[in-house]
């Protein structure tokens, strides 16, 4: 991290705001990372534009300003090349906001940010302000910034926040020569909306969370253009592609853990409203921790989580309808903060299964190393996995910070 | 209360040096004269109200390679003598843990109140405090020695006076036991040196669950703030049986910033930078 008080460069971003913020009073940090990644496909693809192995590099670039405790401005662009998917050669702004903390403790955040709800590991099912950015990985743990306007007030009975979304962005899909995909293509030029105002459908959410004691809670509720596609065969002249439309949804939400000693119990679910009908989703279980285990520096957790969807395994949009979840974290506590992650999503009908493997350690100061696996096995052929499941992959990130 | 980064307790406080101390009765019973030091430990840090600090790790493994952490700490006294201190860690360095924060609020004997901010997925996380004698960001200190420390958490037993540690060999210190009360704690006891002039740590020897020396924590470089409030800016942690050293340097101290009870919430955890 760079921590420099520029007075000509802070004066030169003020007079571009326009802004009364004072210069003098300015913190200026810069940070950021680039990564290259390789990926190797265990089997051969299923279009023959697929390659077994991938080139790809992405930078990270996070610029802060700070005046004080009470105003920042923070503008974090992303960028990726990717060897072989033109749609995984993208750039996204994931944060480009201006916070402001008012005397009373109201907070307001204007323009681009990440919003992250809910409490389990396995799957996200209650997180839905921000989009997937579905080409960095199938784990749903990357987001495209969201433009947002969002008024945070703390009371003593809670924190009660109030979101103004007034653009749905689509979620990112991998082209013909991209894996891991559906052999079907997803149609990501031609994306249908429910809302005849598409992508400026204006959409509005409201969160209040407390923590009493042992618990944190959350209740949530959005309403608008959902996150989650479906998905619409389409003949366009030559062959069939997946057209992803977006419903206007209304979906209240809730999240609950409970911690207490070394183990985290956790619950989220929501209730959603889609074309008039309404289906249900949760996802809950424990996190156990066993520190220094095997008398050894390392901590041991385990994650067992249940995972249902109402509509059931043949109309969910998700593959996630009926699974059971089971993870173990190793973290070796050493300098180098290694770390091991194995989990296995099962679907308890149809016994398919999703596996994903994750080794972490720093190197030297600057650098963090990811060796990472997804393989699928034993996923029928009726299945939303089935397509993707000749698609399993290693890849290996070396992070370089800055 | 004080949480004053990890050295509550282990680092105390004092206004008017010898004339207070020369004040003070003792119990003739040991255990009680143990408790009363360390009451005189933390009144003498009563009153800070809130402070804000930077620190640099220093971590040395057996073979001689270091390995450095950078955080800042912001701290919230909280008066209730039933409850502990609130702080706010902000990691900087290594730089993948960068904007990774961890928010406490502090308690006697029941496990502490602990969120963690993860900021790539700007995931706000409650865990566990259960975990008191793991390590702290892989260094030889363990959470515990982080914690904010209250004189409630301990037993204590007054073994003897005899001179203090170097460099301040001139002094005479307290030599005295303490038998962690809380649960999950790594050590059987800890023998702690107290400066009799300014009633400040000086040495704590860490004994593990089988009643092993284990580690060794010097505290040097003392100064005082608003006339009264004492910090040490060295902090050496040598571990006898890994052979593993750590060295905390805390620098600018800052008192009675205006922080309050906002500036330690989830809503502030969320845009800590």
């Amino acid at each position: 991290m760079l921590k420099v008080r520029p007075s000509l460069l802070a004066i030169g971003v003020c007079m571009g705001l326009g802004s009364p913020l004072a210069a003098e009073d300015m913190d200026l940090d810069l940070s950021g990372f680039i990564e290259p990644e390789i990926r190797y496909f265990i089997e051969d693809g299923s279009d023959p534009k697929q390659d077994e192995y991938n080139l790809s590099l992405s930078v990270d670039l996070e610029v802060e300003m700070l005046w004080g405790r009470d105003r920042q401005l923070v503008i974090n662009p992303f960028g990726r090349v990717d060897q072989n998917d033109p749609n995984r050669t993208h750039v996204d702004l994931r944060e480009f906001k201006y916070l402001h903390v008012f005397p009373n403790d109201w907070e307001v955040r204007v323009g681009v940010d990440r919003v992250f709800w809910g409490v389990t590991e396995s799957i996200h099912v209650i997180d839905i302000i921000n989009q997937t950015d579905q080409v960095e990985n199938v784990d749903d743990e990357d987001a495209l910034g969201q433009p947002m306007v969002k008024l945070g007030i703390p009371t003593d009975l809670g924190l009660f926040e109030f979101y103004y979304l007034p653009y749905s962005r689509e979620r990112t899909f991998p082209s013909r020569a991209g894996r891991p995909r559906t052999d079907f293509l997803v149609d990501v030029d031609n994306p249908v909306f429910e809302s005849p105002a598409e992508n400026w459908n204006q959409d509005f959410a409201v969160r209040w969370s407390q923590f009493i004691g042992a618990f944190d809670i959350g209740v949530s509720h959005f309403s608008g253009t959902g996150r989650d596609p479906i998905f619409r065969p389409t003949f366009t002249g030559t062959e069939v592609k997946l057209t992803p439309f977006y419903p206007q949804i209304d979906q209240s939400s809730v999240d609950v853990q409970a911690t207490i000693g070394p183990v985290l119990y956790k619950f989220e679910g929501f209730s959603r409203n889609e074309f008039g009908e309404r289906y249900y989703a949760a996802t809950g279980g424990i996190e156990y921790s066993f520190y220094q285990a095997f008398g050894t520096q390392g901590d041991l957790g385990i994650v067992a989580e249940y995972v249902y969807d109402s509509r059931g395994n043949e109309e969910a949009t998700t593959p996630f309808a009926n699974d059971a979840f089971l993870g173990f974290r190793w973290a070796q506590n050493n300098e180098q903060s290694a770390t091991l992650l194995v989990g296995s999503l099962v679907d308890v009908e149809t016994g398919a299964m999703s596996i994903g493997l994750e080794a972490e350690t720093r190197y030297r100061q600057n650098y963090f190393i990811t060796l990472e696996g997804r393989f699928f096995s034993n996923i029928p052929d009726d299945d939303l996995l089935f397509s993707s499941a000749d698609d399993g992959f290693m890849q290996l990130r070396v992070q370089r910070f800055f | 209360m004080k949480l004053k980064a990890f050295l509550g307790t282990i680092a105390v406080t004092m206004t008017a040096a010898g004339a207070a101390s020369a004040e003070l009765q003792f119990s003739d019973d040991p255990t009680v004269k143990g408790r009363q030091i360390a009451e005189e430990s933390d009144r003498r840090d009563q009153g800070f109200k809130d402070s804000e600090s930077e620190m640099l790790m220093i971590l040395e493994n057996e073979y001689g390679e270091t390995s450095q952490r950078e955080l800042r700490q912001k701290t919230l006294e909280v008066p209730d003598p039933n409850l502990g201190d609130k702080s706010m860690i902000v990691f900087d360095v290594p730089k993948d843990v960068e904007g990774t924060s961890l928010l406490t609020h502090a308690k006697i004997l029941d496990p502490d109140d602990q969120w963690m901010f993860l900021p790539a997925v700007k995931r706000v996380k409650r865990i566990s405090s259960s975990n008191k004698s793991g390590p702290f960001m892989g260094s030889e200190f363990a959470f515990e020695d982080f914690s904010s420390q209250e004189v409630g958490k301990y037993d204590y037993k007054w073994l003897r006076d005899e001179p203090c540690p170097e460099p301040v060999a001139d002094r005479t210190c307290h030599v005295g036991e303490r038998y962690p009360l809380y649960e999950n704690s790594g050590y059987t006891k800890q023998i702690s040196w107290t400066d009799t002039t300014d009633y400040q740590a000086r040495k704590v020897e860490y004994y593990d669950r089988k009643g092993d020396h284990l580690k060794t924590l010097w505290l040097r470089d003392y100064k005082q703030y608003l006339g009264q409030y004492w910090r040490a800016h060295e902090l050496y942690m040598e571990n006898h049986v890994k052979g593993k050293k750590t060295t905390l340097k805390w620098l600018n101290y800052q008192f009675q910033v205006g922080l309050d009870d906002q500036d330690f919430s989830e809503a502030s955890l969320k845009r800590a930078r």
